[in-house]
């Protein structure tokens, strides 16, 4: 054998033990540990949910006092976006993008470590203070719901303050990350991978990366604001001092509202490809949608209070946000278009991967058309912060991105443990998914109509039969995912079958020309494309 | 198709009788022109969603059914609009969407707009509305009237040891009275977070943020009562702040805003009475326990363990240090326990709240003698028996020295 | 054919520092928000914000317009922590949109000690806000009253002819703040 082969050949297996894992600057190493932290703190937000909902099951106090509510219900939101969601697509990009690019490597791959391993303090700051509060210190982890409104948030309890340091810190993992896969997607290309010849991922994550680098550091600011306000004597938030807490909102939401196509742009990307595979058909307007992309990002940027419209709005920016807000449905179509027509005149076949997407395609088009409801500045003062926004952003939420990252898990599985998971199962988990999750979050639909408030750990009596409704649903909901956790360890402990490099008969890309696993090292000579 | 309308229908009739007697997909019946506009505005908004999603999940399903490997299709290969004929396929639906966004959806919502800003017709009445936590203040301010509005379900429902009367966390002890078919000009104003007003019926909800003025407005059609809550999170008592409207007709709010004047002015009066006997102190001061303070120190004064003190001498407790530094400085607090410290202080506590907690300042909200006969009755239960009885005086004192 | 791994370690990095300085720059953009929301709101009048003195002067000798009238309606609230009475002499008056007015405030402490506050005033409805001119008001610095004093505190304002024809009424409020 050619010695230099041989040679590569040792160099191939990583490391050793807990080493490995703590200093890799391995792509596909740090993307495993990502999706491995997000799928972990999944389960966490998921076990908050539950205690909620068995709080929610009966009007009454049961098993939660107010102020132990009013921190699972933040915790919750918190855990979910920022140390479930965010670290899961983030993977996801770090695993693939280098490998659909045909990229040895991300480009920074140092600076790839780091920004893992900032995750790990940021989460165990958020959820500290549960352990403080044992130990008589402080009161417990942050209780002011997801958005941190001041002033409540200046006057809340030292939760805040680690929760101020948790998002530091997830800004500067999420940031780093972010600059890592633009600077990979713009330098490393294969040779002859033009940008518009790109995956369509690799489009979708490039666009979120461009939203973090754009409105995180915005966040970030805000955050050290409140906590100038909190310790330092400064009245940013405050009327006493000259400041205005709807400063906060505005703050906040700049973020926020991108914040939700950053969540939601790479499953987006990530779609085209799982219904190409099952449709056995090219990419219907992949133009089309890399331009959605654009549109939506910049759209996204200036429409951020519309989630303001009860904070005291004139009527020349309530009618400039509602219809600029109505304007992001467009782009969104076009999206939903380009997905059907790439599914029309294939050849489907229903594997697990395709289901979640199909779900997808119907939850998240069930959600985004109830946020054109929202958009009325007028109705919206009967839907803001009901249960109807609460169901709305659930059938975005869950109903697009994490629908969205577990097509994606069983699809990309068999690629990364190199063996195919457990198909019956995974139809068991996406029946289940999608019955638990109707149940759930229609029924808030209408509890929502009928005036129930949110972030309220008890309700009037007329709001019971639906609370217990959706409680049983959510049962449901959680139980099944304990399917796809089973799934993906026993897929990993490498029993069942292997799979080709290839493994879906549709796929395309050059992720599926490498071997399934991949080798560690993998286009260390990039290949050519056309 | 017609399957999955019946299916659509089906469900939505068992929700509707599960629900309430109630179109399940509307609000709460409105009774103010603006919630009718509202609702109308909803109905045509989600009458357009749900046609377009429908029509969507049936393309989708069409083609999930038809184009399958397993019934042998053959899949094509092309990637976007081929001819003239493909192309306006495609840009049809997109000129329709934005017809629909800006035209059937946008005109209508444009109209509601303006309506609820509507600054043109003169308000008849102003009603300023103060929220706090967790209660909320109604002012009149041309009628010199103003008063709290506490939610008055009974701890023991609330702790589950009685059964949940009908109005259920939706009841108050003084509610807000309008006159039907005037304009009611509502302030809303804050003392310490953002709260939120909203009361379905009327189709409004307006922050209510500290240091800043906000308004709103209300004509209601007809007589009856209104229940709402507060809408954006405010701590812990959030759920527990509800609203409550009374509307009346003309005659008979005159009448009420008479009665509540005497009733305000007799209670000045009387507030200023100096020789209550110990029965009436306990009394009077039960029920204020009972309204303002059971919320968290519960009815039988035991609080929750290490958030909110028993006010029982003897019981232990244990929270965060400044607490218990703060309780011990003011003698609440000594090895681990509760002790019963002056009665200056225990006034100081009531009146002043304690800063940096949860414990609000309550001489804003109650009068002298209601300080003295709470401080009174919380002396002489729970276990203790100081017998001691604090006269509305010593509130008085105490009250210019926080 | 790619550039060699020097070259493009060296384009890898020259991106990564202008993607941070891209963040870094939004950062500051976030803070920057700070003062550009105040003179924003200033200047719209958005968020009741009615922004500094002004000198009769800004009336350019104008005549009042006394085809309109304007009810200005006056209102308080009183933070917590503030043991004091602070009310509106006058619960509304009819102005003509470049009258020069007078109004006052009454502040009573009930407390044994000092009391130090400051007064933010806050106008409604918004389009309103920045039609409000204020010549000289008591919320411009910190007020200090002595135990159990009483005293008048002035506010001298105009209401500018430019407001919109639809405006009828202004609602003006104070909320009283303790400073230590």
């Amino acid at each position: 054998m050619n010695p230099a082969i041989a040679h590569d050949e040792h160099h191939d297996q990583p490391p050793r033990g807990l080493a490995r894992w703590l200093f890799t600057t391995n792509h596909k190493d740090i993307g495993l540990l990502y999706l491995i932290f997000g799928l972990t703190m999944f389960l966490v937000g998921g076990l908050l949910a539950m205690l909620i909902r068995v709080e929610l099951f009966e009007p009454g106090l049961q098993i939660l006092k107010p102020e132990l509510y009013n921190q699972l219900i933040t915790l919750h939101g918190l855990v979910m976006v920022f140390a479930a969601l965010m670290p899961v697509t983030t993977g996801l990009a770090n695993y693939l993008i280098p490998l659909m690019i045909g990229a040895p490597d991300m480009a920074l791959p140092r600076l790839n470590n780091w920004g893992f391993w900032l995750l790990t303090p940021a989460a165990l700051l958020l959820l500290a203070p549960f352990g403080l509060e044992l130990m008589g210190i402080g009161n417990g982890p942050i209780d002011t719901g997801w958005t941190i409104y001041a002033p409540l948030s200046v006057q809340s309890g030292l939760g805040v303050d680690f929760a101020i340091l948790a998002v530091l810190l997830l800004g500067a993992s999420s940031l780093l990350s972010s600059i890592n896969i633009i600077v990979t997607i713009f330098n490393m290309r294969t040779p002859g991978m033009r940008l518009m010849k790109m995956p369509i991922f690799v489009w979708s994550w490039l666009m979120t990366a461009f939203l973090l680098v754009a409105v995180f550091p915005v966040l970030v600011g805000g955050a050290a604001m409140l906590l100038a306000d909190r310790h330092f004597g400064t009245s940013f938030f405050s009327a006493a001092g000259g400041g205005d807490p709807v400063l906060w909102q505005h703050l906040f939401w700049f973020f926020g509202h991108p914040e939700v196509y950053i969540l939601l742009l790479p499953t987006a990307g990530i779609l085209p490809h799982i219904l190409s595979t099952f449709a056995r058909k090219p990419i219907y307007g992949y133009r089309a949608q890399v331009y959605s992309y654009w549109a939506i990002g910049v759209l996204s940027v200036i429409v951020w209070a519309h989630h303001m419209f009860t904070s005291g709005m004139p009527l020349g920016a309530q009618l400039y946000f509602m219809y600029s807000t109505m304007a992001i449905s467009i782009p969104v179509a076009v999206l939903f278009f380009c997905w059907i027509g790439t599914l029309w005149r294939g050849a489907i076949t229903f594997e697990t991967p395709m289901l979640f997407a199909i779900g997808y395609i119907v939850l998240f088009g069930l959600g985004g058309l109830t946020g054109l409801v929202l958009a009325d500045a007028v109705a919206d003062q009967q839907y803001h912060n009901t249960y109807f926004l609460v169901a709305h952003f659930h059938y975005t939420l869950f109903g697009g991105p994490i629908m969205g990252v577990i097509a994606a898990a069983y699809f990309y599985l068999p690629k990364i443990t190199g063996r195919m998971y457990n198909e019956r199962i995974g139809q068991w988990h996406f029946w289940l998914t999608m019955i638990g999750f109707n149940i759930t979050f229609m029924s808030q639909f209408f509890v929502g109509l009928a005036g129930m408030p949110r972030r309220v750990p008890d309700y009037a009596l007329q709001f019971a039969d639906l609370n217990m409704m959706s409680s049983l649903g959510a049962f449901i909901l959680g139980a099944s995912q304990l399917l796809f956790v089973y799934n993906i360890v026993t897929t990993w402990r490498g029993t069942r079958d292997k799979v080709t490099d290839r493994v879906w008969e549709g796929a395309q890309g050059l992720e599926f020309t490498v071997s399934s696993p991949p080798p560690y090292h993998t286009f260390t000579e990039q290949p050519v494309v056309a | 198709m017609l399957k999955l309308r019946q299916l659509i229908l089906l469900l939505a009739c068992a929700v509707s009788s599960i629900a309430y007697a109630h179109n399940p997909f509307e609000f709460e019946t409105p009774v103010t022109p603006v919630a009718e506009e509202t609702l109308h505005v909803h109905d045509l908004f989600l009458g357009i969603i749900g046609v377009l999603f429908v029509l969507s999940v049936m393309i989708l399903f069409y083609a999930l059914y038809k184009h399958r490997k397993s019934r042998g299709y053959q899949p094509a290969s092309f990637t976007g609009p081929h001819g003239r004929k493909q192309w306006l396929f495609a840009i049809l639906p997109f000129l329709a969407l934005v017809f629909i966004d800006f035209v059937v959806m946008g005109i209508p919502a444009y109209h509601a707009a303006v309506a609820m800003a509507n600054t043109q017709e003169d308000a008849q009445l102003v009603i300023k509305v103060t929220g706090s936590q967790w209660k909320w203040q109604y002012e009149y301010p041309d009628q010199g009237l103003k008063f709290y509005s506490n939610l008055s379900t009974p701890p023991d429902e609330l702790q589950g040891r009685a059964p949940k009367g009908e109005h259920y966390l939706l009841e108050v002890d003084h509610p807000l009275v309008l006159p039907v078919g005037e304009k009611v000009r509502i302030l809303l104003a804050s003392t310490d977070v953002i709260h939120a007003w909203w009361v379905p019926p009327f189709g409004v909800k307006q922050d209510a943020v500290p240091g800043f003025l906000r308004e709103t407005w209300v004509k209601i059609d007809k007589p009856g009562v209104y229940r709402g809550q507060c809408a954006e999170l405010c701590g812990v008592g959030h759920a527990y702040m509800p609203i409550v409207v009374e509307a009346k007709n003309q005659t008979d709010f005159q009448q009420w805003l008479a009665q509540a004047k005497a009733a305000q002015a007799a209670e000045a009066v009387a507030s200023q009475k100096s020789n209550f006997t110990r029965a009436e102190l306990l009394a009077m001061g039960k029920k204020v326990f009972d309204t303002n303070c059971a919320a968290c120190h519960q009815a039988n004064g035991l609080g929750i363990a290490g958030v909110f003190p028993p006010i029982a001498a003897g019981k232990p407790f244990s929270a965060t240090p400044t607490l218990l530094a703060d309780l011990t400085a003011r003698g609440f607090y000594e090895n681990g326990k509760i002790v019963l410290g002056p009665i200056k202080n225990h006034l100081g506590i009531v009146l002043h709240g304690v800063p940096g907690t949860s414990m609000p300042a309550f001489g804003a909200q109650l009068s002298d003698a209601e300080i003295a006969a709470v401080v009174t009755y919380e002396r002489n239960s729970f276990g203790n028996q100081t017998g001691d009885l604090v006269e509305p005086t010593e509130a008085k004192i105490r009250r210019a020295a926080p | 054919m790619q550039p060699p791994a020097p070259l493009r370690a060296t384009r890898n990095r020259r991106l990564m520092w202008l993607l941070l300085a891209i963040s870094a720059g939004f950062f500051g953009f976030g803070f920057a928000l700070v003062p550009l929301y105040n003179t924003f709101c200033e200047l719209t009048g958005l968020n009741g914000k009615t922004g500094g003195p002004v000198t009769a002067a800004a009336l350019s000798g104008r005549p009042a317009d006394t085809s309109r009238w304007v009810t200005v309606e006056f209102t308080s609230t009183v933070m917590p922590g503030l043991p004091g009475r602070f009310q509106p002499q006058y619960r509304r008056l009819r102005v003509h949109p470049g009258d020069i007015i007078n109004a006052v405030y009454l502040a009573q402490n009930l407390s044994g000690q000092v009391l130090n506050s400051q007064a933010v005033m806050s106008v409604t409805p918004e389009i309103a806000a920045r039609y409000f001119k204020k010549i000289d008001c008591f919320c411009f610095k910190h007020q200090a009253l002595a135990p159990g004093m009483t005293r008048s505190m002035p506010l001298s304002f105009f209401v500018s002819p430019e407001l919109p024809a639809e405006v009828h009424t202004i609602t003006l409020s104070y909320a009283f703040f303790r400073v230590s």
